[in-house]
């Protein structure tokens, strides 16, 4: 049973925003998520729908200072596809390339999919290993404000996140890597198209001297979030990326994530996973 | 009583006005609603690509779309190609290649393969193949779709 009262499509944040402000809203953006989830009963929807699809000036990206912003309702195909980001943090635009399909790609939005706050999302550990920011607007007393978190705090369950009700993501701020920096991204699942991580891993850092620092680990689809694994990158900051240290990280990631069976794969697969694609991802960075 | 919410967009270059349910989705509304039958529902869920039309010039799965969101947008769907020279050759090419079994990718194969070759002109097998991910075939085994859109490159090599 729908109890939708309300369709808004709004064409500005400023009007978007106000909307927000009134009362209980279901956000609509590609759909690419909200349609099935809504069909299956998964996610009901609330007494206002917002398109926000046609709000101007929320996709895109540009250089803003010392980071790259990117519009929440930039696309994964203009992701894919913009210099900008296959220049400064080519390990995203690899990651839309795993995303689904090129028609999902063409109406799924990067915000959507954070939003989405799927363990699995794809665009997620990429971006947190970036030390990604998402940027947040609201309009409590009549003027817009805007709040920064970092992606790594976002989330808090599958399908839920610390954006509060009357906020809109209106964009995701990546810092532009420093010299040396690395960064690499996996994703396992049974075929290269629509398909849902069973694992996904993210590393990243400054690789000097042989040694990893600023050393960022992040793992897909084995917890209830994306998670920043804090233990394996303790096993690598600032120590010679050597056999040693890898096979220590590789154990240090198996025994810090906590998945569960599912119809993708059995816990103890995903550990498996998780420790011998760590190690091959380790081996890669220190051969390169 | 759902909500309805009147909608305005160009449907294969002509206007059309209507009032859908706004939790329909852009498939129920083409078949439903305006009475285009070309554009089919296979999985309903993304998955199969049956139901692949165009907003805008790119491609998209019409089961995940609102029907709402076509409000000011441009569609194009099989109807819309099947009339447009443009895409004889790709129309030939799957007749010529037997690329058509049960028929029921069909449209959604010929749609996405339009903005394949419209995006990369010069697509190899690969390319095309990548671009096709998104649509599945139960018949063919793809061989021959794939040769057929690779055929109609730059209206057959």
């Amino acid at each position: 049973m729908t109890t939708i009262e309300r369709y808004a499509a709004p064409k500005s944040l400023d009007e978007a925003l106000g909307i927000l402000q009134q009362g209980e809203v279901t956000i609509l953006a590609g759909g690419t998520d909200l349609m099935p989830q809504t069909r299956a009963g998964r996610i009901a929807f609330k007494p206002t729908l917002m398109n926000i699809r046609d709000v101007a000036g929320l996709s895109g990206v540009v250089l803003d200072g010392d980071a790259l912003r990117i519009g929440a309702l930039t696309t994964i195909t203009e992701v894919l596809d913009d210099p900008l980001v296959k220049e400064f943090v080519p390990v995203l635009a690899e990651a839309c390339d795993h995303f689904a399909s090129d028609q999902i790609r063409n109406a799924g939005t990067i915000g959507g999919n954070i939003n989405n706050a799927s363990p699995a999302g794809d665009t997620l550990v990429p971006l947190i290993v970036l030390d990604a920011e998402v940027e947040l607007a609201s309009k409590p007393n009549g003027s817009v404000t805007t709040r920064c978190m970092p992606l790594a705090e976002y989330f808090t369950g599958p399908g839920r996140t610390r954006r509060a009700a009357g906020e809109l993501l209106t964009a995701v701020r990546i810092p532009l890597p420093k010299p040396g920096h690395v960064a690499r991204f996996y994703k396992f699942g049974t075929r290269p198209a629509l398909d849902i991580s069973t694992i996904s891993i993210g590393i990243a850092g400054v690789m000097r001297d042989g040694a990893l620092s600023d050393t960022r680990v992040a793992f897909g689809a084995v917890a209830p979030t994306p998670v920043r694994a804090k233990q394996t990158e303790a096993a690598l900051e600032g120590r010679r990326l050597d056999q040693s240290t890898i096979e220590a990280a590789a154990n240090a990631a198996r025994d810090e994530v906590n998945p569960i069976d599912d119809v993708r794969a059995t816990a103890w697969y995903r550990k498996e996973l998780i420790h011998n694609m760590t190690k091959r991802m380790l081996d890669h960075v220190a051969q390169a | 009583m759902s909500l309805k919410h009147d909608i305005e967009f160009a449907l294969n270059g002509v206007r059309k006005r209507v009032a859908v349910d706004v939790t329909m989705t852009a498939l129920d509304m083409l078949r439903d609603v305006v009475g285009l039958t070309g554009t089919k529902y296979g999985c309903g869920e993304g998955e199969c690509g049956a139901c692949t039309i165009r907003v805008d010039g790119q491609t998209v799965n019409a089961c995940l779309m609102f029907a709402v969101a076509c409000d000011g947008h441009d569609i194009v769907t099989i109807e819309g190609l099947a009339a447009d020279p443009k895409a004889d050759a790709l129309r030939e090419a799957f007749v010529e290649h037997g690329a058509v079994q049960c028929g029921f990718c069909t449209p959604g194969m010929v749609v996405q393969a339009a903005h394949i070759l419209e995006t990369n002109p010069n697509a190899d097998a690969a390319t095309i193949k990548r671009g096709l991910e998104g649509n599945l075939c139960r018949c063919t085994g793809y061989k021959k779709i794939v040769d057929a859109v690779e055929s109609a490159c730059c209206g057959g090599r």
